[in-house]
């Protein structure tokens, strides 16, 4: 045992001393958090909107006004006539238009009255946004005229359960703990047994008596720690800055991250095993787990939208799993009697990359 | 006497270390010019301050009538570089490698054409020219690597180890190219490790913690050191007081 | 200790080592010399089990490389040809874990690398990327001993490291051979060749001979004159124009000639050169080194096909 604890001992002098690991495993973790959670809002605010109104009228001008006044939108621009709007759009200066029909205050409340929302579709998530945000305004809106004429309106009301305000962090801090995890678990363990490799130390190692899985737990170890010491700071971040709730077991949070780090390492020396350079593990977790972690996993794009073979593929990475099991946990509060399946299939994976690379690697050149 | 490289008190400290101390040498056209010292002596600063690739912290070098400080682009389009390892992209063919060479160095669409000819016949290469360098043995390698950095016909070529790692038959065909490109007036500045090519040199400098500690022919260096040979002249000079001084400067 | 039957190893196309054969006596320092290219890499890393020959056999203290390659990791000490040392860990970090990887540690085998250590010990807290090429050298050296092995192979020791250091080097190997322990060492430098006891000149991938040293220069078959002027480059032109002269090639301040005409006097190539011009001439009988022999079996070699 003392030559795996002399083993450990190096790995962790490594780390310490190299400034740039350092910086992967201690600042990327914060500074994606922060990232992802203020930057990639979903939110919109003071989106520009032109406005053609040829009634003018107390309707008109109240709607206006209450839009304007939600915060969301910012009046840039009256339009003269209609054929001023195309212009608008074109220049990039306005994002939405709200075309009035003449004496809107007259026919507003009658079934056929009419007011246009146009939006810049060149963006449609944002077009799709900013029409949400205005339609509910003008249901608002219309629900209270309705309310101060004595007509009677139906009313449709909608909630949204576990996260009413709709907070986009609530979807981004499960999101980078699961990026963050694959990245320092995966990519550091890889890039170091490569980096052996290329500097010639894994020859050395080869000829030693050494086992390889000695050199395989002795380069995991230090990263499983330093992994679950990140996992921890993502979670107290999204608790702390951004008001996350722990609703489920903190136990069963810790124990699910185990598993899926030990998922994550396995894939990192899955690929050491093929990568004989640092550039080229760097390459290959970036490509074969960072982009697909990101983009297939649900993480920010729905999965329900994607073609069916992306789903297929999405099915097969790690973070596909872990997602659910995170929010299921800390927004949700639901425990092992739903989220078995998921642990189970992280389990499975996790053992089949170990198999396969314990395989894979040779003890020889 | 035209004097190509006039180096007066030239220094570079990396902070409190001192890489280059306060050197000065003179080289005339058409010299083979040896530069040797330990690792980490300083040669190699010495030698990037001389193409222009860093700047002095004091003292002034003038390379090909230029000043390496103010003009150092001037004195890039002079001087001709080789190292044994990064000279020649592998990946293309020797024609590939003459034609982005003689592009780099800004010369005609029709003198590369004309030079690409004559470098294939001289070097005996014509029949491999549209192969990979990859695929040629290292002499052929060294060779073409030499003779591309010949292409633009700069007044100075810097070869560094030039012949590290090379069988004694090559190495020798190689010094007799060399020896053959200063005849024709082309200034030499060589770095090696091998005792025996210091012979070879007009004049050789040995530098020791960043020092020039001698710089004469081989021949008055031997006579100065009383040396059988020029590997006996570098103990000498790098180990004077034996082993524990060195020990001192063992950093690199 | 060692012994290698009929070894070959190709990387496609490549024949890196082609039908090697040799054996070397314990207690040996026994060279591998060659340049670049010629295989010597191929033939340490199949010794030191991280290869696998295509044909033929090694074994080393009757074990054999391939069957019994776990039990002879303990009984070899690799230095492969970069140093291979951990560059972000300190000098003693690196002979502390290289100690403990093998199952030992430092005080138990110190004895061994006491000599060479104790120059390293006053920068023990000195991270080795910061050591000079010498210095890294004597660590990697330690580290390859600390375990006590019973052969050492040392793939390019010299490359990187100034020729003073290589000579301290080689008289720390010397030591250890006087030690009881056997080496198996290559060099693309010639001139180390004189400080093995036993050779093989190796070139392609084929051994083109293999004795002492002194063995090898003696069976150089031609007679050599070295001659020196004040223009060497025109000296060896001239020289290889003279009738009776196979080949003309520097060696240091001197050119060595190699005669096909055995009657030839150094008076006669005195007066030649003294025709053609040259000044400062002299010209003496010389015995064949290493580099004169390699010459000739490489040009016989390529001749032979």
């Amino acid at each position: 045992m003392r030559h795996f604890f002399a083993f450990i001992k190096k790995e962790f002098l490594h780390i310490l001393r190299d400034r740039r690991t350092l910086m992967i495993l201690f600042g990327m973790p914060v500074v994606q958090v922060l990232l992802f959670g203020f930057v990639l809002n979903n939110e919109i605010k003071n989106a520009a909107i032109a406005v053609y109104d040829p009634s003018k009228d107390e309707a008109s001008t109240a709607l206006v006004g209450k839009l304007v006044s939600s915060g969301y939108f910012r009046l840039a621009q009256n339009l003269k006539g209609p054929e001023e709007m195309e212009a608008a759009f074109r220049s990039g200066k306005i994002k939405m238009a709200v075309v009035f029909p003449n004496e809107f205050a007259k026919n507003a409340g009658q079934p056929d009255a009419r007011v246009q929302l146009i939006g810049d579709a060149s963006d449609p998530n944002a077009a799709v946004t900013l029409l949400n945000y205005a339609q509910a305004i003008v249901g608002d809106w219309q629900q209270e005229r309705a309310k101060a004429i004595g007509a009677p309106r139906l009313e449709i009301i909608t909630r949204m359960r576990y996260n009413p305000e709709q907070k986009a962090v609530f979807n981004f801090v499960p999101g980078v703990m699961t990026l963050i995890l694959m990245l320092v678990s995966a990519m550091m363990t890889s890039i170091t047994i490569a980096r052996e490799k290329e500097m010639g130390t894994m020859e050395v190692l080869l000829v030693s008596p050494l086992k390889p899985i000695h050199i395989i737990l002795g380069k995991t170890t230090p990263y499983l720690v330093l992994s679950f010491f990140n996992a921890l700071v993502v979670v107290l971040m999204g608790m702390l800055v951004f008001g996350m709730p722990l609703r489920g077991s903190a136990g069963l949070l810790a124990l699910s991250s185990v598993v899926y780090m030990f998922v994550a390492l396995s894939l990192g020396i899955f690929i050491s095993t093929r990568a004989q350079t640092q550039q080229a593990a760097m390459f290959m977790s970036a490509l074969g787990l960072l982009m697909p972690t990101m983009l297939l996993s649900g993480f920010i794009f729905p999965r329900e939208s994607m073609p069916l073979p992306l789903q297929v593929i999405g099915n097969a990475i790690p973070a596909t799993w872990f997602n659910p099991i995170i929010k299921g946990i800390m927004i949700k509060g639901v425990g092992l009697e739903v989220l078995w399946k998921n642990l189970l299939v992280l389990t499975g994976m996790g053992l089949v990359f170990l198999v396969l690379s314990l395989r894979n690697f040779k003890d020889r050149l | 006497m035209d004097k190509v490289i006039v180096c007066e008190n030239l220094s570079k400290h990396f902070g409190p270390f001192k890489a280059v101390d306060d050197i000065s040498f003179e080289v005339k056209r058409g010299e083979i010019f040896g530069f040797l010292g330990a690792n980490g002596a300083g040669k190699t600063t010495a030698l990037k301050m001389l193409t222009g690739l860093i700047m002095p912290t004091s003292g002034r070098a003038e390379v090909a009538g230029f000043d390496v400080r103010q003009n150092p682009e001037a004195v890039k389009r002079r001087i001709g570089y080789m190292s044994q390892k990064f000279s020649l992209y592998e990946d293309l063919t020797v024609r590939e490698n003459i034609r982005l060479f003689g592009g780099i160095y800004g010369l005609k669409r029709a003198v590369i054409l004309e030079k690409t000819a004559a470098l294939l016949s001289a070097l005996e290469l014509e029949n491999a020219a549209d192969q990979r360098v990859s695929a040629l043995p290292l002499g052929w390698r060294q060779k073409l690597s030499f003779s591309v950095a010949l292409l633009h016909e700069p007044q100075i070529v810097f070869l560094d180890e030039p012949t590290s790692g090379v069988d004694p038959l090559t190495r020798r065909r190689f010094w007799e190219l060399i020896y053959a490109t200063a005849e024709q007036g082309v200034t030499i500045m060589v770095t090696t490790h091998y005792m025996d090519e210091a012979e070879y040199c007009g004049r050789v400098s040995m530098m020791v913690d960043g020092r020039i500690a001698a710089l004469d022919t081989p021949h008055l260096l031997k006579k100065q050191f009383d040396a059988a040979d020029m590997d006996e002249v570098f103990r000498k000079i790098a180990r004077p007081d034996d082993k524990q001084k060195t020990l001192k400067s063992g950093k690199k | 200790m060692l012994s290698i039957s009929n070894i070959s190893k190709s990387y496609g196309a490549i024949k890196a080592l082609d039908d090697i054969s040799f054996e070397v006596a314990s207690g040996e320092i026994f060279g591998l010399i060659g340049p670049d290219g010629a295989g010597k890499t191929s033939m340490f890393r199949i010794l030191a089990t991280l290869l696998l020959p295509d044909q033929g056999a090694a074994k080393i203290a009757g074990l054999d490389v391939v069957r019994d390659y776990k039990a002879l990791r303990h009984r070899i000490g690799y230095m492969p040809g970069r140093f291979s040392l951990y560059q972000d860990l300190s000098v003693a970090e690196n002979l502390e874990f290289f100690a403990a990887v093998f199952g030992t540690s430092i005080e138990a085998n110190y004895q061994l690398i006491a000599p060479i250590y104790d120059q390293l010990k006053p920068f023990k807290d000195r991270r080795a990327g910061a050591l000079s090429g010498g210095m890294k050298q004597k660590l990697a050296l330690c580290c390859a001993l600390i375990h006590k092995p019973d052969l050492l192979l040392l793939d390019e020791p010299g490359t990187g490291v100034d020729p003073v250091s290589r000579k301290e080097f080689w008289d720390m190997l010397r030591d250890l051979r006087d030690g009881g322990l056997t080496i198996l060492v290559s060099t693309p430098y010639m001139d180390e060749a004189a400080l093995c006891d036993r050779v093989a000149l190796l070139q392609n991938g084929r051994i083109m001979a293999m004795d002492t040293p002194e063995k090898i220069t003696a069976a150089f078959s031609r007679p050599i004159f070295a001659a020196r002027s004040a223009d060497m480059y025109r000296l060896i032109q001239d020289l290889r124009a003279m009738p009776g002269v196979a080949d003309c090639y520097a060696f240091g301040e001197f050119a060595h000639a190699v005669l096909d005409d055995r009657s030839l006097k150094s008076s006669d190539l005195l007066q030649y050169l003294q025709e053609c011009g040259h000044t400062e001439v002299q010209v003496k009988n010389a015995e064949a080194n290493i580099e004169d022999c390699f010459i000739e079996l490489m040009k016989k070699e390529t001749t032979h096909g």
